[in-house]
């Protein structure tokens, strides 16, 4: 007999192992909702298909009379306008602290430990401070984003700079790089898979801080309209968006996926490239 | 003629002393070995002269010149592993010290620069047998084309002295013998002065010229740390001297073991 951990499911096998989980949720779902609806046709906890279906033809394909627009494409807009510009400042710094921090032993000295201290203040409890500092307007709401993900990205590049080995430093320097050109040619592109990466696991706390802030201060935004509605249990908008917002999650994890093994294939082993 | 010579050399770090009182001179195109037990210095002794590290006290003159203590482009080193760029393709891996050499602020040379750099880059790849994997990247490589590259890249900015820190010990004693002789090759062609750090005590007396072995020459038993090493040995080799003397047998079956 095998031992279990070395039981590898083949192409199709793992189709179909990943494929069974997702639709047995999704059967329970519809079983559970047919059967609350059989019982109570009011119910709004568990709307069927059919009245997601409506919800969304409502919020995504009609324009709102009052307002003149059509409220998910307006939500979608603005989040992600927020989250683009949030993600792009913690990327640009990150960049640049983290080759900084990595590269230069004088600057980790100086500058390590702030960055240190900073990374472990929960963001959320700096929101009061940037509402007060930066207004209720879009500023907070993105600064929110990159202070809650910035400082781990940069701690965690700069340990993968500090971490190129030393003979590829004493090998560049030896071929007579100065230390521009070793952060140019050597450190940059070995960080930028690693940023890339890093980014796509800093893709879900964006999320959080961005749908965290939109809830507390907006008139606008996915964050906004699923707090919003739920002060009228409407679980046939609120599902929906949730879905929409995964997907829309998904579509950028694997957007930065494709570009890194695009532009860094060095960084890919064979075996998952 | 001497091209490296050392006066009253020590290492030391803090109580710990490394090296002691190495007074050497290395002449002009030799090839030089180092042998030695683990933790004897040969590595220390290495990094004195990549500029890794610098003498706690004495000298090390680089053709007369007090010696930098930093890496430069007049000291190639080949260390046992890591020393070739893992995003960079086998081209652009020789071609970066042309590139650091040729464009100070962007790193790269562009047009009629490049093409005469990858010219150069390409005949020295072809040297070392590796012009059919130009485009690759050195994770494609097998462990000897990766030293091969490795080889070749240090070349590129023709140092005066090539380093070579343990640079076969990790491949196949088949691989082995072919690195012997592309490395005998390069070096005569070359011009080269070599130093090799070696653990292969054979490959050392095959390979060099000279051979230099550093251990203790005292030992203190209660404070070991209080005596550092020096070349206890030093073998000047001819084809006919070619042989581990019997001084060094012990050392031999020691590292065999």
């Amino acid at each position: 007999m095998r031992r279990l951990l070395n039981i590898r499911p083949k192409r199709g096998g793992r189709f179909f192992l990943g494929f069974f989980p997702l639709a047995a949720v999704g059967v329970a779902y519809f079983a559970a909702s047919a059967a609350r609806t059989a019982a109570n046709p009011a119910d709004k906890l568990l709307p069927t298909p059919a009245e997601m279906w409506t919800a969304v033809e409502r919020m995504a394909f009609t324009v709102d009379p009052v307002r003149g627009m059509i409220p998910m494409v307006a939500d979608t807009g603005a989040s992600l306008e927020r989250l683009l510009i949030g993600l792009g400042i913690a990327t640009a710094a990150t960049l640049i602290m983290g080759l900084v921090l990595g590269l230069l032993p004088l600057v980790r000295a100086g500058f390590g430990p702030l960055v240190a201290a900073i990374s472990v203040v929960p963001p959320i409890a700096l929101l009061p401070i940037l509402f007060i500092v930066m207004g209720l307007g879009e500023a907070s709401k993105v600064a929110l984003i990159v202070v809650g993900i910035a400082p781990f990205m940069i701690r965690d590049l700069a340990s993968h700079v500090a971490a190129i080995p030393e003979e590829q430093m004493v090998k560049a320097q030896s071929l007579g790089g100065s230390t521009w050109q070793i952060g140019l040619r050597v450190a940059l592109p070995q960080a930028m898979p690693r940023l890339i990466k890093c980014l796509r696991l800093s893709l879900g706390p964006a999320w959080v801080f961005l749908i965290s802030a939109e809830a507390i201060a907006s008139d606008v935004g996915l964050g906004y309209r699923i707090f919003l509605v739920r002060r009228y249990l409407a679980m046939d908008v609120i599902i929906p968006y949730v879905i929409w917002i995964s997907l829309l999650a998904v579509a950028m994890d694997l957007i930065l996926m494709w570009l890194s093994r695009r532009f860094y294939p060095w960084a890919h082993s064979a075996r998952d490239a | 003629m001497s091209i490296l010579s050392f006066r009253d050399v020590w290492v030391e770090y803090g109580e710990k002393i490394v090296l002691e009182k190495v007074e050497l001179e290395v002449a002009d195109k030799s090839f030089v070995s180092i042998v030695g037990p683990s933790g004897a210095g040969k590595s220390t002794f290495l990094r004195l002269v990549t500029g890794q590290e610098a003498p706690t006290r004495g000298r090390v003159m680089l053709d007369g010149e007090p010696l930098s203590p930093e890496p430069g482009p007049n000291r190639g080193v080949v260390f046992q592993r890591y020393s070739v760029f893992p995003h960079l393709t086998v081209l652009d891996n020789v071609i970066f010290g042309l590139d650091c050499a040729g464009s100070p602020l962007l790193g790269r040379v562009f047009g009629a620069k490049r093409k005469a750099a990858a010219e150069q880059a390409e005949a020295l790849l072809t040297q070392v047998g590796l012009n059919h994997s130009l485009k690759a990247y050195p994770a494609q490589l097998s462990g000897g084309m990766q030293q091969r590259l490795a080889i070749a890249q240090a070349l590129i900015r023709r140092p005066r002295i090539l380093l070579l820190d343990e640079p076969f010990g990790a491949l196949d004693p088949g691989i082995r013998l072919d690195m012997h002789v592309l490395i005998t090759e390069l070096w005569q062609e070359h011009g080269l002065t070599i130093l090799m750090v070696t653990h292969d005590i054979k490959e050392a007396f095959k390979l060099g010229t000279r051979v230099l072995a550093f251990d203790k020459r005292r030992h203190d038993p209660q404070a070991p740390h209080r005596f550092g090493s020096t070349a206890v040995y030093d073998f000047p080799l001819t084809e006919k001297t070619r042989q581990v003397p019997p001084e060094l047998a012990g050392l031999a079956k020691e590292e065999a073991a």
